[in-house]
């Protein structure tokens, strides 16, 4: 579910990264704090704006619903997405500073040697973003196994389904003698925070040293 | 066949109004101070700045004409710039940086290998751009412009980030780069070793406009620009080297009708070099007077004509342009001096050259041996 969120949300964020860092028209600060809201609002009313539009009576989720008999809400699929507009911030946060810091006088220099647009993106920018756009998925990757607020209000908290760990976890310091269960799955998320953050450190300085930096 | 430049733009705090026309193939070098506009002229050759009105022409081929809507992109121009900073992908070999203009071009006229031979890059090829030294990387940086295939090609101060050693070593290569080139480039820089090493053609701007322009010996040679009023001011001379009389430690030099006794200089018979005679080095002499036989110890008793006269203030001195035939030497020497010996443009006078005070350009310092040309 997690690589899902951030397969899908990734090519989004590189696009609408792109955008912010390099094009300039009238909308661009709406568009930025469109895309920033998820960060500053609390998940939870992320949450119930998400029911608001993908419930199969929302203007969105209805359309899903009856044109294509999908169900966002109460699904895996809806777990899937409030995990991916919570972690869109994060990584067109980094995908865009790390755009930003790409030198636009190599791209000018493709320019010259005959590069259009898509092909400077795809054979300049990018590979010169390459790192923080790792970091950025790597980063995203783990606060979606962490996500709790959004997924609860929007895809509720089904076992095997819609529960990520900190879901696992409230559920069982609820029930009765779940101490030791609420100890053990903290020690995996634990596990697997430490494990995200030190593969996006090495994987940052792999791709570094490869852009001979 | 001319290249032919008219540019007109106006940016907020000046006016651009640049139009010249000079000879191609050849290196043109636009020399100005910072701001007056040479770097603009790049930019929009190059379709990097969109100018008001340009039209730039090798002989009937218009390659821009914004007045008859010819402006393409960039990315569609058969033009190669080389940047002060050689801007490599650092991601790429040194390979892959050489080709990335190749791959995005049909033409072919400019092979890879004698791209490689010329700059001396062929153990480099697989080595990354931060593993190389600055003048490393604008050997590839020029390599990766030429094997765009341009038509024109663009070097805007490509030696300015370089210490002069570095300069030193890629000189030579820039030389060679010369003869080889069947295309036209416009060199900017504000260096005038530059200038007297590489240029054919000058184009002189200031404040946005072309003081001058014209061949380098002609330009370097005129009393009234700012150039004569420097220092280090000198004409240039395009000569051959003659022959060499090793029993007199002398080297013969000639330049059309005008032969130049220099010490004896390691240089191939046959070979087409520049010197430099620095103004306050030469001496002027009443035409009317005889000083053939051994009666000087100077070598270089050269005829000729006064053709211009300019002050020079800054050092208290005259500036005399004298045309000997096969070129023109710049003299600075005092009003007085004037006066006395009557000069006046149309006079007749001896121009005295010390054969110690000619310079041969691209020599180094060490008597290294110049480059031999392919």
């Amino acid at each position: 579910m997690a690589l899902n969120a951030v397969g899908f949300t990734l090519p989004v964020a590189i696009l609408t990264a792109w955008v912010l860092a390099r094009t300039r028209f009238p909308g661009r600060p709406v568009l930025n704090a469109v895309v920033h809201l998820p960060l500053v609002l609390p998940p939870v009313v992320t949450g119930w704006l998400l029911l608001i539009l993908f419930g199969v009576r929302g203007p969105i989720g209805a359309l899903l619903h009856d044109w294509f008999g999908i169900r966002l809400v109460f699904t895996t699929a809806g777990a899937t997405l409030a995990c991916a507009v919570m972690v869109f911030p994060v990584m067109v946060r980094s995908v865009r500073l790390s755009l930003e810091a790409a030198d636009i006088g190599l791209e000018q220099a493709a320019r010259t040697l005959g590069a259009g647009r898509l092909d400077r993106l795809v054979n300049i920018t990018l590979p010169l973003a390459s790192p923080g756009i790792l970091v950025g998925a790597i980063v995203a990757y783990a606060t979606c196994l962490g996500e709790f607020g959004a997924v609860i209000t929007f895809a509720a908290n089904i076992p095997g389904e819609t529960q990520t760990l900190p879901l696992a976890i409230y559920a069982a310091l609820q029930a009765p003698g779940g101490e030791a269960k609420a100890a053990q799955l903290s020690m995996v998320s634990l596990t697997l925070a430490l494990i995200g953050l030190l593969a996006s450190e090495w994987a940052g300085r792999r791709l570094n040293a490869a852009l001979g930096r | 066949m001319n290249l032919a430049v008219e540019l007109h733009h106006r940016f907020p705090a000046v006016q651009i109004a640049i139009e010249f026309s000079v000879p191609s193939p050849g290196i043109i070098v636009l020399f100005g101070p910072s701001g007056s506009g040479k770097s603009t002229v790049i930019a929009a050759a190059a379709g990097l700045l969109r100018p008001d009105h340009c039209r730039i022409a090798i002989g009937d081929e218009v390659l821009v004409d914004t007045q008859a809507g010819i402006w393409l992109p960039p990315e569609r121009r058969r033009v190669g710039l080389v940047f002060q900073d050689s801007r490599l992908f650092p991601h790429m070999s040194v390979m892959n940086n050489l080709i990335f203009g190749l791959r995005r071009t049909g033409e072919r006229e400019i092979g890879i290998d004698d791209v490689i031979d010329l700059l001396g890059i062929r153990n480099l090829l697989a080595r990354r751009p931060n593993t190389l030294s600055g003048g490393e990387c604008q050997r590839v940086a020029i390599g990766r412009a030429l094997l765009r295939q341009p038509q024109l090609l663009l070097m805007d101060e490509p030696l300015a980030s370089l210490d002069s050693a570095r300069k030193a070593e890629i000189m030579p290569f820039l030389v060679g780069l010369k003869t080889m080139l069947k295309l036209p480039v416009l060199y900017v820089t504000h260096s005038l070793d530059e200038l007297l090493q590489l240029a054919d053609s000058v184009v002189l701007i200031d404040a946005g406009s072309v003081v001058a322009a014209g061949p380098v010996g002609e330009i370097s040679a005129r009393a009234d620009l700012p150039l004569a009023r420097r220092d280090d001011a000198g004409a240039v001379l395009v000569c051959r080297v003659a022959a060499h009389e090793a029993a007199r430690q002398l080297t013969r030099l000639s330049c059309g009708p005008v032969t130049l006794w220099v010490p004896l200089a390691d240089l191939p018979e046959g070979q087409d070099i520049r010197v430099r005679v620095p103004a306050r080095e030469v001496i002027l002499a009443r035409a009317d007077v005889d000083l053939s036989g051994d009666v000087l110890s100077l070598h270089n008793v050269l005829p000729g004509t006064v053709r211009a006269i300019a002050a020079d203030p800054g050092h208290r001195a005259s500036l005399v342009e004298v045309a000997l035939g096969g070129g023109s030497v710049l003299a600075r020497i005092t009003p007085d001096a004037i006066a006395r010996l009557a000069l006046a443009p149309g006079t007749p006078v001896t121009a005295l050259i010390k054969s110690m005070s000619v310079e041969i350009l691209g020599l180094s310092r060490r008597g290294e041996s110049w480059r031999a040309q392919p």
